[in-house]
C-alpha cells in the first residue's frame, strides 16, 4: 500500500488534489481510497487530506500517519504544522515552491530525513501560466505522478478532466503534464511565451 | 458501473434510482451531500415526478415526509447529529404510525461542546423509538443498504435509517458500483401502500388510543422488528442473488472459528479492525471480528451464535452512556446471558478521534492479558484528565471545561494528525 498526504490550506483545493490521484489511481486499475482530514471548513485554516493506493481492496480507516509521499501545497505553513511526522525514512516530499530546499530555510529537515526524496517544483506558478490562476492542486499531483510513478500522467489528466470538464479541466491537466515533465526531467521550469494564461 | 466516487455522491445515486418520490430535507449543517445532489437531480427532472422540498427545520423535514407517505408516497431524507435530535418528536410518530421512511443518518457526534465529526450518538439516542437501524461499513454497502431499506421498509411498512460515518464514509472517495435503473427495478418494486389517506376510501391515520389498547400497538411495532430480524438477511441473500455482492445482513463474522477473543462493531471501524485481525493472526493470535450490521433490531441468536465458544469478546463502541458506560455492550451481554464469555466495552472514536490499528493492536493485547479496565476508554489522554480534575478541585470558579482542556491538550500534544 502507498499512503500520501497533502497539506495545504482551506481555498487551495487539497481535498480536491486527494481526489484526482485516487480516480487516476483508480483509471490506472488499482484501488484507492482518498478523505479529507475532516476540519472546520474555513478558507485559509491548515488542511490535509489523505490517499491510500493498494493492488488489494482498502479496509483501513485511519489517518495516513506515515506517508509515503507528502505533497505541501502551501510553503508558509513549513514554520506552522509539524508537517514531516511520520514521513517514512525514503519517503518523497514534494514542496510547491519556485525556491530551492536550501533557500527555503529547512536544512534541519534534510539531517532528519537523510534517506527522503525531497524536492520543490513551482507549482502555482506554473498552474498560474496554464490557467490564469495559482491554484497548484492539479499541477502538485503531476509532479506527485513523475516523482512516485505511483499512477500515470495520462491517468492523472484524465482524473482532472473528470472533475472539471470544459476548459478549465484542459487547462489544469496541461499544468499537471508540464509539471510532470519539469520533475521527471529534472530541468528547471521556465515560463513559456505564448502560454495558455487568460490572464487579463 | 465501478465508479471512484465519493460516499454522499454514492448514496445519492442509488437513492435516485429507488425512484422516491419526495424528498424533504432541512439543507445545511449537519447535512451532507447527499440531499444536494439529490435536489439537483430532481431540478433536472432525473427522478421522475419527485417533489424535493426544502424545509425550515429537520422537524419540518421529517414532519413533511410523514404526510407524503401517509398519502402513499416513496419517501427519502437524510440528517445526522442535532439535527436528528430537532427530529426526534417525527420520529417516534414516523414509527408509531408504521410510516416505511427511508433515512440517511450520517452519524456524527452530539454537542455540547460543538463538534462536527463522526460517532454513533446521534443514532443511539434514538434507538429504541421504532425504527430499524442499519448500519454500513463501505460506501458500496451504504448503496446497496439503501435499495435493500426501502424494500423491507415497504414490506415491513415501518421507517429505516441506513447509518454510515460521517466524514469517514460521507466523505470518503472510494470505487463504488452504482447499480443501474433497471437492475434497481428488478429488486425494489413500486410502493404499495398498507395504509394511505386516499378521498375515495377516507380512513384515519394516527388515531388517539388509550391504555386500553396502546401496549398492543406498540407490542405490534415490536412485532415488525422480529419479522425484521428474519427479512433482512433473507433481503441481502436475494441482493446477492441479483447483483452477485454480499450487503447488508445481521451481522457478519470473520475468521472468529477458533478465536478466543473477538471483537464486536458497528458500521466503517470494521475495515480497519479486520486488518489488526489479519495482522495478529499472522502473529498466531486467535483474533476475529463479528460486524453487526443490524443494531435494530438487535440480531441477539447471531450474537450468540458467533460469540459463545469465544472467551471474551470486546465490543468497540463509537458512543458512551454517561454514568453508565457502553451502550452496544449491554446488548451484547445480554445476548450472551448464562454464558462464561466475558464482554469488555472499549469506548472509542467520540467526536471524531482516529480510531487506528495500532491503537486496536495494543488494547486487544491487553485484553487479552486481562488488563484492561471495565469500560475501557481507548487512547484517553488521562494527564490531561487528571490535570483538569485537580484545577477544578482547587479553584471554584473553575470556569467552562472545555475551553480549559483545549488548552492543556494543544500545549502538551501538538502533533499531527
Amino acid at each position: 500500500m502507498f499512503q500520501i498526504r497533502i497539506h495545504g490550506r482551506g481555498g487551495q483545493g487539497v481535498v480536491t488534489a486527494a481526489e484526482i490521484l485516487a480516480v487516476a489511481a483508480f483509471l490506472d486499475g488499482k484501488y484507492a481510497q482518498a478523505f479529507p482530514n475532516f476540519g472546520s471548513e474555513r478558507m485559509g485554516a491548515p488542511v490535509m487530506s489523505f490517499c491510500r493506493i493498494d493492488d488489494k481492496i482498502i479496509r483501513l480507516r485511519e489517518p495516513v500517519m506515515e506517508p509515503d509521499a507528502l505533497i505541501i501545497q502551501d510553503p508558509t505553513l513549513l514554520h506552522q504544522v509539524d508537517l514531516f511526522s511520520g514521513v517514512r525514512r525514503s519517503g518523497t516530499i514534494l514542496i510547491n515552491s519556485s525556491r530551492t530546499v536550501e533557500e527555503l530555510g529547512i536544512g534541519d529537515l534534510l539531517s532528519r530525513l537523510p534517506h527522503s526524496d525531497l524536492r520543490t517544483v513551482p507549482a502555482s506558478e506554473i498552474a498560474l501560466e496554464f490557467t490564469g490562476r495559482p491554484l497548484a492542486n492539479a499541477a502538485l499531483i503531476g509532479g506527485l505522478a513523475a516523482a512516485t510513478r505511483q499512477v500515470g500522467s495520462e491517468a492523472v489528466s484524465q482524473a482532472i478532466r473528470r472533475k472539471f470538464p470544459g476548459k478549465i479541466g484542459e487547462a489544469n491537466a496541461a499544468a499537471a503534464e508540464a509539471t510532470y515533465r519539469v520533475i521527471a526531467s529534472g530541468e528547471p521550469w521556465t515560463a513559456k511565451e505564448g502560454s495558455h494564461a487568460g490572464t487579463t | 458501473m465501478l465508479e471512484q466516487l465519493e460516499g454522499s455522491q454514492a448514496v445519492a445515486a442509488a437513492v435516485a434510482r429507488c425512484r422516491p418520490e419526495v424528498i424533504s430535507c432541512y439543507p445545511i449543517t449537519p447535512q451532507t451531500h447527499i440531499v444536494e445532489n439529490l435536489s439537483s437531480r430532481v431540478r433536472r427532472g432525473e427522478i421522475g415526478s419527485c417533489q424535493f422540498i426544502n424545509a425550515e427545520s429537520e422537524f419540518g423535514a421529517l414532519s413533511i415526509l410523514i404526510g407524503a407517505s401517509a398519502a402513499g408516497a416513496r419517501t427519502y431524507t437524510a440528517t445526522g447529529s442535532q439535527g436528528l435530535l430537532f427530529m426526534a418528536e417525527a420520529v417516534y410518530n414516523a414509527s408509531g404510525l408504521g410510516l416505511p421512511i427511508v433515512m440517511t443518518i450520517g452519524n456524527r457526534a452530539i454537542g455540547a461542546p460543538i463538534n462536527i465529526w463522526n460517532d454513533h450518538s446521534d443514532s443511539m439516542s434514538m434507538r429504541d423509538a421504532g425504527w430499524i437501524q442499519l448500519f454500513a461499513e463501505t460506501n458500496q454497502e451504504a448503496v446497496d443498504l439503501h435499495i435493500q431499506a426501502f424494500r423491507l421498509a415497504e414490506e415491513l411498512t415501518c421507517p429505516v435509517m441506513v447509518c454510515m460515518d460521517g466524514f469517514i464514509l460521507t466523505h470518503a472517495i472510494e470505487p463504488v458500483d452504482i447499480p443501474d435503473q433497471e437492475s434497481v427495478d428488478g429488486f425494489l418494486p413500486p410502493y404499495d401502500p398498507v395504509q394511505v389517506l386516499d378521498p375515495e376510501d377516507p380512513v384515519t391515520i394516527g388515531a388517539m388510543v388509550g391504555p386500553e389498547a396502546f401496549a398492543e400497538v406498540r407490542y405490534l411495532a415490536h412485532h415488525k422488528q422480529l419479522r425484521a430480524l428474519e427479512r433482512i438477511p433473507q433481503l441481502s441473500a436475494e441482493f446477492r442473488e441479483q447483483f452477485g455482492r454480499t450487503s447488508g445482513g445481521l451481522s457478519d463474522a470473520y475468521r472468529t472459528d477458533d478465536a478466543d477473543t473477538i471483537v464486536v462493531a458497528l458500521g466503517s471501524v470494521n475495515g480497519t479492525i479486520r486488518d489488526a485481525v489479519d495482522e495478529l493472526r499472522d502473529k498466531g493470535i486467535k483474533v476475529g471480528s463479528l460486524k453487526l450490521g443490524s443494531y435494530r433490531p438487535f440480531p441477539v441468536a447471531q450474537v450468540r451464535a458467533v460469540l459463545h465458544p469465544s472467551k471474551r469478546a470486546i465490543v468497540v463502541e463509537k458512543d458512551l452512556a454517561l454514568g453508565k458506560g457502553g451502550i452496544v455492550s449491554s446488548d451484547v451481554k445480554m445476548a450472551l446471558r448464562g454464558l462464561p464469555t466475558i464482554v469488555q466495552t472499549v469506548i472509542a472514536g467520540l467526536g471524531g478521534r482516529s480510531i487506528t490499528k495500532d491503537s486496536l493492536i495494543r488494547m486487544i493485547g491487553e485484553a487479552r492479558a486481562g488488563h484492561l479496565d471495565e469500560p475501557h476508554f481507548l487512547d484517553l489522554n488521562w494527564t490531561a484528565i487528571h490535570q483538569e480534575l485537580d484545577r477544578q478541585r482547587r479553584e471554584r470558579r473553575s470556569g467552562p471545561t472545555p475551553e480549559h482542556l483545549l488548552r492543556v491538550v494543544n500545549a502538551v500534544n501538538a502533533k499531527l494528525p
